[in-house]
């Protein structure tokens, strides 16, 4: 038989499957573009007033008109950074244990319990920080305090991906690891960390993403104040709490400035993603080569 | 024969909605209302009265709070039936409001503190300017000379200060930052607005409450508290000193006597802060409700004015109870006035 009367003329069903298809990618594609449209035009007013100045400034003060977005930007890059700094080792460490080493009747219950915590509302985490964890630790609303919560927030995505992605490992290649004479921890290092790097990397990129978005648990434990340092203990600010604090009461320019500030946020979320993907894609090219 | 079927259905859809919509003519209305936050106790206590009062029978009336941005911009996109707010539109966002021509009534005056927590001091005094200095950070210390002027023969201790903020948004903070821009204009240098530039070594709190909580918790703390919240919360409040020198503290009676002293214009706006008069607490602030003056609906309209009758009425004697005081007669007259100005079809 030759291959060209096996594809004979497209089916009907085939060409409606693929318009339905490419239609619902564009839809996807529409959306964004509409939303990043809407929300520049709307962010222009303040980046007309405060040209790159917008970036660069810390001073954000409503009366005089000043937008700087600086100090925002900093804070929500450094609680993602503490987060994720304090939430991979565990998230790693879990993963590993519960597909590893964890005994078979363990494996079930442990993979639960970390799901649910998954689904726990970020404002209960907020509020346990706020009133239970920093008393207890002597922390008032700071940069540390937003970090421990929202690594807390962000280990059970982290754990499950990772969980997930480790368990692709084929057991070929971890037999035949074994069969060679590793160790359990050779066996990790040898077949399981090459074959699911790529994908532990995204499990941290998406966490990353959550974590410089939360909100409302970041609002009650960060501070809500302004301040560049590099200080974990220092109250501090982040893009997404200054506009959950602030737009309620917005006037037109302040509105226009908070927009902007949603805009940053959007723009980093999406550079995060594509350096994410590169790196997944880069390490996909570099294991299919070997 | 199917469109026989469609015409049955329609009459006894009819007449099942035939007595609904009786009922709504005998006063069955329901009223959403949202907005300011400083006066959702006031507008609370009046919906619960008003509601087993006779003029109440069969209205229903909500108040979401949410905030007076929240509230004027509800209000323009006509999703509620009142908003109530702080501060009045700006003439461009006045011109957005969908239902047309508006009326703002005024219903409540509030008083702001200056609520503070110093362990062995019981009674404060405070000028404008000396508040200014302390929540610029100025004044870092509790024994501060500018403090010791403002309160002879007080001894006070040398604890740092700890100034407690709002995080979010606020009328309190635009009203509080409007008087000490008034009041103090040498020494007030952040302006004035929902929020300002604080320095970066103040605590923010969420909310009247939130700010009241940090109060409450930590010795050398002093933040700005609605009345109501502070005397909730049992916080000690400082007197301050009015245009005529005098340090008056705040409560009923010097909240109403700050509304004497005012000037109000034919929109009934005005401002009640730094109120001329010996007895006003002069950080007393002011709050609209804001009602649409061609009513659409019949019932609506109708129980819009009865419960706007009953605020400015009996309503008015309910407030002292929950700290926040009646307007003056003079501007109750006029508002009342505006009122029945509002037309029902």
């Amino acid at each position: 038989m030759q291959l060209s009367e096996l594809r004979g003329s497209p089916q009907h069903a085939d060409r409606a499957f693929r318009w339905l298809a490419t239609g619902a990618a564009g839809v996807v594609l529409v959306v964004l573009a509409l939303i990043a449209i809407t929300m520049t035009d709307r962010a222009r007013p303040v980046l007309e007033r405060m040209g790159l100045g917008f970036f660069t400034e810390t001073t954000w003060s409503v009366p005089t008109g000043t937008f700087g977005a600086l100090g925002f930007i900093y804070g929500t890059l450094y609680t993602a950074v503490i987060a994720i700094a304090l939430a991979v080792p565990v998230s790693f460490g879990v993963a590993l244990f519960v597909t590893q080493a964890a005994p078979r009747w363990l494996r079930r219950p442990l993979v639960y319990t970390i799901d649910l915590l998954a689904v726990v509302p970020s404002v209960v985490f907020g509020l346990w920080g706020l009133l239970v964890m920093g008393p207890a630790l002597g922390l008032h609303g700071s940069y540390a305090t937003a970090g421990i919560i929202l690594a807390i927030m962000i280990t059970p995505i982290i754990t499950s991906l990772s969980r997930e992605v480790i368990e692709t490992t084929p057991t070929t290649d971890k037999e035949a690891a074994l069969a060679l004479g590793a160790t359990r921890w050779e066996m990790i290092s040898a077949a399981v960390w090459p074959h699911s790097r790529a994908g532990l990397v995204g499990a941290v990129m998406l966490g990353l993403g959550r974590a410089m978005g939360e909100t409302i648990a970041a609002t009650l434990v960060i501070g809500n104040t302004v301040h560049v340092t590099a200080n974990p203990l220092a109250p501090g600010y982040s893009m997404p709490t200054v506009i959950a604090n602030e737009f309620g009461e917005a006037e037109p320019l302040h509105k226009s400035a908070l927009i902007a500030l949603a805009v940053t946020l959007f723009l980093i979320t999406i550079a995060v993603n594509l350096v994410a993907s590169w790196i997944v894609q880069r390490q996909a090219r570099r294991s299919a080569g070997r | 024969m199917k469109r026989l079927a469609t015409i049955r259905l329609g009459l006894a859809m009819a007449a099942l909605l035939a007595p609904a919509g009786c009922k709504k003519k005998e006063g069955g209305a329901t009223l959403n209302g949202s907005g300011a936050t400083f006066q959702k106790a006031a507008q609370e206590i009046a919906i619960d009265a008003f509601a087993r009062a006779d003029a109440g029978k069969g209205i229903t009336v909500n108040y979401a709070g949410g905030g007076s941005g929240k509230g004027r911009k509800e209000f323009a996109d006509g999703v509620v039936d009142f908003a109530c707010t702080d501060a009045p539109y700006k003439a461009e966002e006045a011109a957005t409001v969908k239902g047309g021509e508006f009326f703002y009534i005024p219903n409540v005056l509030g008083a702001i503190t200056v609520s503070y927590r110093l362990d062995g001091v019981d009674k404060l005094q405070l000028s404008a300017a000396t508040i200014a200095k302390i929540f610029q950070r100025a004044i870092k210390k509790w024994d501060d000379p500018a403090i010791a002027a403002d309160n002879p023969g007080v001894t006070l201790p040398g604890v740092d200060i700890v100034v407690a903020r709002r995080s979010d948004g606020s009328g309190t903070t635009e009203n509080f930052t409007r008087f000490l821009k008034l009041a103090a204009p040498d020494a007030w240098t952040l302006g004035s607005g929902s929020t300002v530039a604080w320095p970066g070594d103040t605590q923010a709190g969420n909310g009247n409450n939130g700010v009241a909580q940090v109060v409450k918790s930590t010795n050398g703390a002093i933040g700005y508290v609605d009345l109501s919240d502070a005397a909730e919360n049992k916080l000690r409040y400082a007197a301050v000193k009015n245009q005529s020198g005098k340090f008056v503290a705040p409560d009923a009676a010097s909240v109403t006597a700050a509304g004497d002293g005012i000037a109000v214009d034919d929109k009934l706006l005005f401002s009640a802060l730094d109120a001329k008069g010996d007895a006003a607490y002069p950080i007393t602030a002011q709050s609209w409700c804001m009602l649409y003056a061609k009513q659409a609906d019949p019932a609506k309209g109708k129980a819009v004015k009865a419960y706007f009758k009953y605020l400015l009425t009996d309503g008015q004697a309910l407030l002292p109870q929950i700290n926040f005081a009646p307007i003056p007669k003079a501007l109750q007259e006029k508002a009342l006035a505006q009122l029945e100005k509002v037309q029902v079809p």
